[in-house]
């Protein structure tokens, strides 16, 4: 009890500076959910292309990011990357790479946007060829047929395992010690440090993922609700 | 682009009148086309002036369905010529030897004045019925949505769905009213030509009957058809002229009682007396 005392506003929000703890792990989880989403609508839309040229480069990118683990890919931008002498001398590298929560959210921008291409264009592929066929009939552009019916259907066809995807995120953000970011696992292993008593510690901060967990899935289950009442079955009007 | 099409908002619903004009709705010049060495169509051709309501019926594997997506250019014809409203389809042959449309925007242009109608009625899935009858008329017409949404309403109550279905996902309908809502969804561009492509092959047989219905009373308003159908009864009865398919020309044509009454070739007989019972 006096180490919940003790410790709760760095477990959830701030050490007194900087931000800590919970607070971290959300603005973390958050920045590289946007940027990844941002990235991989325009990504998945050529990776399920046609054209050779869209789909390969993006296939490469998405295979390695999936294909190597987030840990040694934060490894290899926060450690590794400033390592090369070339970056250290550019000033604008310099600055962005010496900075730890920099380089956590460049490295959990580009693997959950790996991820999310490959789920969004595997919506866009299964997309009904008949309502292609009736926009294209309808005179709609290319332009027109993807923001008004291959995007909206296809996004809200992968809300389901988009919403795996930030649940999955969200536990991955635990590396971000790695560059000593002070994220939800970073201040339960200081506090672990200082007090010796793991059990608390860590259920503590077990006990907050927790709660965050069920809070994004009961969010994703009322988008659901909202979006994807066009695939429920009921009754016939 | 966008004045006269609020300019044609404006006026009351444009209702054509059945006349001999010289120029007609839409007229399709020898279109060929092949899929690799098979050749589909070779050299079909079709006139429909304003009001004309024309059946295209044959066998499966005619050419029918074919023909019917190339007036749209669903399929790029490999040669022929296709006027709408006295506006000819740009096209070039490529090195390729392959035809190519010459000005997208023009043939975006113009698919706006032939609305098709699908045989699996093809609706957006993701909208509301309604949302799927205002679709086009707002975002390729740029209609204003408080009018496209009206004249949506207007289009919906015309195929005979009420209130209560315009706030429905299309999965949640029988085939009958997803066929016409997708009728509605053609209506509501107020287009020159109306396409239908086998409307009623995939409905069960008792749902067959509502969609017929709605087509009977838009051919009675004048409007001008084409309708690819193995609905006998209809292409009897309802067209001003029947053609028939066969292996990718035309065999024969004429009005409706002409073709049924007094078939001129073995394949046409052959081919009613297998689907006439």
């Amino acid at each position: 009890m006096d180490m919940l005392f003790e410790y709760w506003k760095v477990y959830l929000y701030t050490d007194g500076g900087k931000m800590t703890g919970l607070a971290m792990t959300l603005w973390l989880l958050v920045l590289s959910l946007a940027i990844g989403f941002m990235a991989a609508v325009p990504l998945a839309v050529a990776r399920a292309s046609s054209n050779r040229w869209l789909a390969t480069p993006v296939r490469l990118y998405t295979y390695l990011f999936r294909g190597t683990p987030l840990y040694v890919q934060l490894l290899l931008i926060y450690s590794g990357v400033y390592g090369l002498a070339t970056v250290r001398d550019i000033d604008v590298l310099n600055q962005f790479f010496r900075n730890g929560f920099n380089c956590t959210i460049l490295a959990f921008a580009l693997n959950t946007c790996a991820y999310t291409t490959e789920i969004f264009a595997g919506a866009i592929a299964s997309t009904a060829y008949g309502e292609v066929e009736a926009a294209r009939a309808y005179g709609m552009s290319r332009w027109k047929l993807y923001l008004r019916v291959i995007l909206p259907s296809a996004l809200r066809r992968a809300l389901p395992n988009y919403g795996n995807e930030v649940i999955l995120m969200l536990h991955a953000t635990s590396v971000a010690f790695v560059a000593t970011v002070p994220d939800l696992l970073k201040v339960a292993r200081d506090v672990n440090a200082a007090t010796y008593r793991s059990f608390e510690a860590f259920g503590l901060a077990a006990a907050l993922y927790l709660v965050i967990s069920l809070a994004v899935v009961h969010l994703f289950k009322k988008a659901e609700y909202k979006w994807l009442a066009f695939l429920r079955p009921t009754e016939k009007t | 682009m966008m004045s006269t099409q609020a300019l044609k908002m404006a006026t009351p619903e444009p209702v054509p009148v059945r006349s001999t004009a010289v120029m007609p709705a839409l007229a399709a010049t020898g279109i060929h086309k092949r899929y690799g060495d098979h050749e589909v169509l070779s050299g079909v051709s079709l006139a429909a002036a304003s009001g004309d309501v024309i059946s295209i019926i044959g066998s499966s594997g005619s050419g029918k369905s074919t023909f019917l997506r190339c007036l749209n250019f669903l399929e790029q014809p490999d040669a022929g010529d296709i006027v709408v409203s006295g506006e000819s389809i740009r096209m070039h042959r490529g090195k390729d030897g392959k035809m190519y449309v010459s000005d997208a925007r023009q043939l975006r242009r113009i698919r706006t004045r032939l609305a098709m109608v699908f045989q699996h009625f093809n609706l957006w899935s993701h909208m509301t019925v309604l949302q799927n009858v205002m679709e086009a008329p707002r975002h390729v017409l740029g209609v204003a949505r408080k009018e496209a949404e009206e004249w949506a309403a207007h289009c919906l109550d015309k195929v005979g769905l009420n209130a209560r279905t315009r706030q429905a996902y299309p999965a949640h309908l029988s085939g009958g009213q997803q066929q016409r809502v997708a009728i509605a969804r053609a209506l509501a561009m107020r287009p020159d030509v109306l396409l239908f492509d086998e409307p009623t092959s995939a409905l069960d047989p008792e749902l067959v009957g509502e969609v017929l219905k709605v087509m009977q009373q838009l051919a009675a308003e004048g409007r001008t058809m084409v309708v690819v159908t193995h609905e006998m009864g209809f292409a009897r009865s309802v067209s001003s002229q029947v053609m028939f398919l066969h292996r990718g020309k035309v065999e024969e044509s004429g009005s409706g009682e002409k073709l049924f009454a007094n078939p001129q070739s073995d394949r046409l007989r052959q081919f009613l007396s297998s689907n006439l019972k």
